[in-house]
């Protein structure tokens, strides 16, 4: 895609982000207002998309458009479906919401330019996790004008060798570099984030559930 | 939503291709974008589909609560054996390559099984993947089974 049409859906989705956003703050039902957070999240997955994290746009397109809509949804059976008129106006909650909103823009000033090579990001440790995890990218990349057929046998032989050594060096050998930095550089990291998901599905199943068990305990006595 | 004839047979065709999709994410989040988490939050919004669309009883008896609450804990179980199991290969917790060099070298199976940082990463990945997967559908039917309290 050419980098001006990028640019231009780029801004189109960010406007349409904030149409939404507003839509959402000043509407008064609740359904469509849940609608409108599914629509959010959907215009934020396309963005993501052509920020090239296409990770990140599943997630948000599965939880923020799909699952999150649902259990809003299913909220919203249990209590009304029209918020109440707020009885003044806001204003202690609008300068909470806007203070903190003016300091992330501003330390937005000091962050380094969408795909910058020299930003911490890409200069600190990535360099040597990239050339540990890819390192077919880096062999093509040695040879850029050599035909791939002619050492084909002695090709395919040396990948194998390495495959086996790889184990010697701490390098990884899976092509896709998120999920290498995920699940083995940073093993510990998803481990625990994959517990705190285990206690949140507990928390709320203890919270949603209980109360009903001993309602059912309490009919049974009755 | 039963008497709906159009969304039921969307839904129908849609199903089968969003699990499918899951699938393609778990298992080939190594070379594709993706990975557990990915995975396991697309496979229960196609659970979710389901039951909103036959009704949530339907999904009950396809992925039945009791088994849900089993695989949230054997998601878990997953990922810290593997780092335990590296451990009794001789490396530390969660170092993947002690897995190549202990019980995988020599035996029949190792043309057939991924090196081991790979091995490693794929099931470290099933066990986020089904974790998330299991709590996620639980939410949605302990979200979606309340009454409205009286």
């Amino acid at each position: 895609m050419p980098a001006a049409v990028t640019q231009i859906t780029v801004i189109l989705l960010l406007a349409l982000l904030a149409c939404t956003a507003t839509t959402i703050v000043r509407m008064r039902d609740l359904w469509a207002a849940v609608m409108l957070t599914g629509i959010f999240s959907f215009l934020g997955a396309c963005w993501m998309l052509i920020l090239d994290a296409p990770d990140v746009a599943f997630t948000e397109a599965a939880v923020g458009a799909g699952i999150a809509t649902v259990l809003m949804l299913g909220t919203l059976a249990l209590t009304s479906r029209e918020a109440k008129p707020p009885e003044h106006f806001p204003i202690l909650p609008i300068a909470v919401v806007v203070m903190p909103g003016a300091a992330l823009v501003f330390g937005t000033f000091d962050m380094p330019y969408f795909g910058d090579p020299f930003a911490p990001a890409h200069s600190h440790v990535m360099p040597e996790y990239m050339s540990d995890t890819v390192p077919d990218v880096r062999q093509i990349e040695s040879h850029p004008g050599e035909p791939q057929d002619a050492h084909s046998d002695e090709h395919s032989d040396s990948q194998r060798n390495d495959s086996q050594d790889r184990g010697a060096h701490h390098g990884v050998g899976v092509p896709n570099i998120i999920t290498a930095v995920l699940a083995s550089y940073r093993g510990y990291d998803t481990l625990g984030e994959t517990v705190v998901i285990f206690t949140a599905g507990i928390g709320v199943l203890l919270l949603l559930r209980g109360r009903r068990e001993r309602r059912d305990v309490e009919e049974d006595g009755e | 939503m039963k008497q709906h004839s159009i969304l039921r047979v969307v839904a129908k065709l849609l199903i089968p291709f969003i699990l499918l999709f899951a699938l393609y994410v778990q298992f080939h989040g190594d070379y594709g974008p993706g990975g557990g988490f990915q995975a396991g939050v697309i496979f229960a919004a196609g659970i979710v589909l389901y039951g909103l669309v036959f009704g949530l009883q339907a999904a009950r008896n396809v992925a039945p609560p009791i088994v849900m609450e089993r695989l949230i804990a054997l998601g878990v179980l997953i990922y810290a054996g593997t780092g335990v199991a590296a451990m009794f290969c001789g490396g530390n917790f969660l170092d993947y390559s002690a897995l190549e060099y202990s019980f995988l070298q020599g035996s029949l199976l190792e043309r057939h099984l991924p090196h081991g940082q790979h091995l490693g990463i794929l099931l470290v990945e099933l066990g986020v993947g089904i974790t998330v997967a299991a709590v996620m559908i639980l939410i949605f039917f302990s979200f979606a089974g309340r009454e409205r309290s009286r």
